[in-house]
């Protein structure tokens, strides 16, 4: 019985990809190096192509070319993990209810809470649906339904809510708060929205062009009342980003 | 102007299965005609081949000899499927097998069917097996072409999702890779099937004492023509039944799940 929890700690010393063709090799992450508490929720912003993915992919063992090291902490190995991808990568031949229910070991005890699971994502009608007979919108709530369902210590999520039109992206982004309070994981997530990473998240990790490090690493300071209110919102995103 | 498959004919409206038996009919009638003018013993007519396969079926002969057939057929189908299909992954997965090898599959899917059985049968003796393995070893070159297509084009992205929720290599294989497959599979169990038919007769024909192939090799020899059409037809029926009943169900289960 450790006293002291030992957070996420991630390390990269040096993630190049190497040369393909004409292209010559790329250097495009360097010295990023950041310790996560448990529970915390830590946005990873900064420009595009700018290596925000690629350290995601590296953190959940997808990507392991790299310099550096990762260590879950207390969970170790054994630490449950859930990916939410920028595309809802679901199988297309498997019903809403199969793709959530494959996420979890057969005859585990947490597929009993898939139907209030599909409730709370609004997905009841739609559990025998193929994902594509579905909308964008609802593949990405059967997405975080997946993820949420197997109770993860640690949740990548890699622009979930991305070509979506504003109001359903907003009411993800509800959706994801509201699971989210109802059992606070440690969750890394990666965007170049400057008004989700302040809605949604506890701490901002800003990633300079590459190769990247880490540029910024600021606190959010709001409350869970403080981000339903846009003039906060803005005040903080104004705050952390400068003038947007 | 054309008209649309199903458009009214004269008021009356002709469904797929119509414009079949309409275009069947006219065959047959063609045939009557053609017969009727040729008035010769090998060109005999609908009903006097009608006629012979009703007395070889009475006697047992079809059934029996389309009964060797059709076994041997699902022997080197699954063999060559199974093999093929190994093959194919293999070659679609790793490129440097892949590179080394496609210089044979090119020579073997160019190698004549019957240079093949013939070897088959001077290596093997005139054997079942030999059978066998010729049929398989005409069709494992065109699987494998196929499946090594639906092997490179497997989603990195899904299986970066099935790594992440700890699918294992079973639930992996079962619900990520052969899903992805199934396309693949069913478009060379569908071109395969259509070519073990017809190498199946030819090897009966060389070496085999039973089967619709040795049947036909012997009324040739007796130049006669109405067993001939009678097997041909009565194949063709039970083909068409089995692509009808197996094959297409098979396929639209497969496919519920597109839009």
């Amino acid at each position: 019985m450790a006293s002291v929890s030992r957070p996420l700690s991630v390390r990269i010393d040096k993630k190049s990809f190497p040369a393909v063709g004409e292209r010559p090799a790329n250097l495009v992450l360097k010295n990023v190096s950041f310790q996560v508490e448990p529970g915390s929720f830590v946005i990873i912003t900064g420009p595009s192509g700018g290596g925000k993915s690629t350290m995601l992919n590296i953190v959940a063992g997808l990507d392991k070319d790299y310099e550096g090291e990762v260590d879950f902490g207390d969970g170790g190995p054994t630490q449950r993990l859930a990916f939410v991808f920028q595309s809802p990568r679901l199988l297309p031949w498997r019903t809403v209810y199969e793709n959530i229910a494959l996420a979890l070991p057969p005859g585990d005890p947490r597929l009993a809470n898939i139907p209030e699971m599909l409730k709370r994502v609004g997905l009841t009608e739609a559990a025998n649906a193929y994902p594509e007979m579905i909308s964008l919108g609802m593949q990405r709530r059967v997405a975080l339904a997946r993820a949420f369902v197997l109770e993860p210590d640690l949740l990548l999520m890699d622009e979930p809510f991305v070509s979506l039109d504003d109001p359903t992206a907003q009411g993800l982004r509800e959706l994801l708060v509201e699971l989210w309070s109802r059992r606070p994981t440690t969750v890394l997530f990666v965007t170049h929205d400057r008004a989700e990473a302040v809605m949604l998240g506890t701490r901002i990790l800003r990633l300079s062009p590459g190769p990247a490090t880490i540029a910024q690493d600021v606190p959010v300071r709001l409350s869970v009342a403080d981000r339903s209110d846009r003039e906060k919102v803005r005040a903080e995103q104004r705050r952390i980003f400068g003038e947007a | 102007m054309r008209q649309a498959a199903n458009a009214p004919v004269r008021g009356l409206k002709v469904g797929r299965v119509g414009w079949s038996l309409i275009s069947l009919l006219a065959l047959v009638g063609v045939w009557e005609l053609a017969a009727l003018i040729a008035q010769s013993r090998y060109l005999p007519d609908p009903m006097t081949v009608v006629g012979v396969m009703v007395r070889e079926a009475r006697a047992g002969e079809l059934w029996g000899n389309i009964a060797a057939t059709l076994t041997r057929v699902a022997f080197s189908f699954v063999v060559a499927m199974f093999i093929g299909s190994a093959i194919g992954l293999a070659l679609g997965r790793y490129p440097l097998a892949d590179r080394f090898f496609d210089a044979w599959l090119i020579f073997f899917l160019n190698l004549p069917a019957l240079v093949i059985i013939v070897l088959c049968y001077i290596w093997f003796g005139l054997t079942e097996v030999a059978a066998i393995t010729a049929v398989a070893v005409n069709k494992i070159p065109n699987v494998a072409v196929t499946m090594r297509e639906g092997a490179r084009s497997l989603s990195k992205d899904l299986n970066e999702m099935a790594f992440i929720y700890r699918f294992g290599w079973w639930r992996t294989l079962r619900h990520v890779t052969l899903p992805q497959l199934a396309p693949f599979f069913a478009a060379s169990a569908r071109s395969g099937l259509a070519l073990v038919w017809k190498i199946v007769l030819v090897v009966e024909a060389f070496g085999r004492s039973n089967g619709v192939g040795h049947q036909l090799n012997i009324a040739f020899q007796l130049f006669d023509v109405p067993m001939i059409l009678s097997y041909a037809l009565a194949f063709i029926v039970v083909v068409q039944i089995i692509e009808m009943a197996i094959l297409q169900p098979l396929i639209a289960r497969a496919n519920k799940w597109r839009r």
